[in-house]
């Protein structure tokens, strides 16, 4: 073989597909240019719409397809291994539209295939593929853990793995080769026409950072997700995002278990509970709040309780410690009618961690008007944090009794953590 | 005015609530892990199954019903938007 030849079979060519595994292809797509994705998500080096052909000896399965735009270059690819009318089976693992958009087409070029969705994803296949005029809706089965669909010689077999990261998504693995093609899970926004992880540049931040944004706030579902993979024979994970796996696979399992940990450990210490209060102070009134509320906290035994100040550390951080903490109350003054700048950040910051459970409180000093400490309420209320203690506002400098007021806030709210461990009944009146 | 327990076994809370009370409701403000959507009992993402105490939610109305259907729901699964406390449970997400 020569050398020219070798390094054509490693890099993605137009029109043709790529064998990944014997009878196995890729026939996704690179997108090199994108540099944002979702809106949420920087994409330095672009990503991939991987989508996968599985040849068995009855029928041809399709797993996955692309983003509208790149419908054309899909097809070039799949029509350099199959025919539409060999293609029976098609697998959707997840119905995002950077997914699903060559879907419609497909289905209307390959008739005779049958759609295989994970039964969460039915509503959103309906409001995908609405049909125009008298088109008939697309047929379709829906398929959970341990469902197989035959291709003859081959097995796919589904894992239902719902939430990772939307309510629909599923795995789809191919039995006898142990290839599983995985979705979104493990997969990253890292665009590399060498496709291979053992081949690509190095990819491991958009790896970590993929997970960051777009499988942290489900934590839980990964670790069932991962309970469900780690028995399974893994010679190649095929994601339909960035490299494909097959060097050491399972490294990536490890690591998903590694990032699903929580930040810091899970508590203190066992028996302890973790308060973290937060502040922004223009005249040192809020300030002098939030210490006076901490000294109350503090006197509840097993609640530990620590106090930073917005101004003064980076938001990362302190999003890990709000991750690992079981409740938190935030401090700000009044400023035009609203909380100051750094509450919202930090605020807007915690939709990639899950906030299940834990409990909030919101507190600050004002001049005029006094907003922000219902403004922040409702904020964690609409972020699903329970709000057991009113929120305490106080009119420019505390005097003692103020101040007093602020340690009693303190022990209500580190009685509200303590009481609300879990097992014990909570009154619905008590919820805020 | 009739009280109920309803548990969320995913964060092992239980909450004292008047009876009638919708399940959304109350799950929301304990920051229970049941997910929502339209809340209309329409998109189908706030569904959750019913560990004990089934007979203890109001009936599902037909259109709920539909949406149950249509998301291929097990038996005894609800959507919180929908089911409204009647008696004793314990719920999680679907």
């Amino acid at each position: 073989m020569t050398a020219a030849r070798s390094e054509r079979q490693t890099v993605a060519q137009p029109g043709e597909a790529v064998e990944i595994a014997p009878g196995v292809h890729w026939i996704g797509v690179l997108d090199p240019t994108l540099r944002s994705f979702d809106i949420i998500l920087r994409t330095a080096n672009g990503t991939t719409y991987n989508a996968y052909l599985v040849r068995g000896s009855e029928s041809v399965a399709v797993i996955d397809t692309v983003k509208a735009g790149f419908a054309e270059e899909f097809f070039a690819r799949l029509e350099s291994v199959a025919r539409y009318d060999e293609i029976r089976v098609i697998v959707l693992n997840h119905l995002e539209p950077d997914h699903t958009g060559a879907l419609p087409e497909l289905m209307r070029r390959a008739p005779r295939a049958r759609l295989y969705i994970s039964t969460r994803a039915t509503t959103m296949l309906k409001a995908l593929l609405k049909p125009k005029g008298d088109e008939r809706p697309f047929e379709y089965e829906t398929v959970g853990t341990g469902d197989e669909v035959s291709l003859g010689d081959r097995t796919l077999r589904f894992l239902h793995t719902p939430f990772l990261h939307w309510p629909d998504t599923q795995c789809t693995y191919l039995v006898e080769d142990g290839v599983l093609f995985s979705g979104d899970v493990f997969g990253c926004h890292h665009c590399d026409n060498r496709l291979f992880n053992d081949l690509c540049g190095d990819f491991r931040f958009a790896f970590d950072y993929y997970y960051a944004h777009i499988m942290r706030p489900f934590k839980t579902y990964v670790m069932d997700a991962i309970k469900l993979i780690e028995p399974l024979k893994l010679k190649l994970i095929a994601p339909t995002h960035g490299p494909i796996l097959r060097d050491r696979p399972r490294r990536s399992l490890t690591r998903y278990r590694e990032l699903s940990s929580a930040s810091f450990s899970e508590r203190i210490d066992n028996d302890e509970r973790s308060l973290i209060v937060f502040y922004m102070s223009a005249y040192g009134n809020t300030a002098r709040m939030a210490e006076a509320i901490c000294a109350g906290a503090e006197e509840a035994p097993g609640v530990r309780v620590s106090l930073y100040d917005l101004e003064g550390g980076e938001l990362q951080p302190f999003v890990d410690l709000i991750e690992s903490a079981d409740a938190l109350a935030l401090g700000s003054p009044t400023i035009n009618g609203d909380a100051v700048k750094p509450i919202w950040d930090l605020l807007s910051s915690l939709a990639v961690i899950d906030l299940k459970g834990k409990l909030g409180a919101a507190f600050g000093s004002y001049g005029w008007t006094g907003e922000a400490v219902r403004m922040i309420e409702d904020r964690l209320r609409g972020l699903k944090l329970r709000v057991p203690v009113p929120g305490l506002r106080v009119k420019l400098i505390p005097t003692d009794e103020e101040l007093d007021a602020c340690r009693d806030f303190g022990r209500a709210l580190a009685g509200a953590i303590v009481s609300g461990e879990r097992g014990k009944v909570i009154d619905f009146a008590d919820l805020g | 005015m009739a009280k109920a327990k309803i548990t969320f076994t995913d964060i092992d809370q239980t909450v004292n609530v008047p009876a009638g009370t919708r399940v959304i409701e109350v799950s929301e403000k304990i920051g229970a892990g049941i997910i929502y959507g339209c809340r209309e009992g329409d998109c189908g993402t706030c569904m959750m199954h019913v560990e004990e105490g089934w007979n203890n939610l109001t009936e599902p109305s037909v259109l709920e019903e539909k949406v149950l259907r249509e998301n291929m729901a097990s038996r005894h699964d609800r959507l919180a938007c929908q089911a409204q406390i009647l008696g004793d449970c314990r719920v999680k997400p679907a």
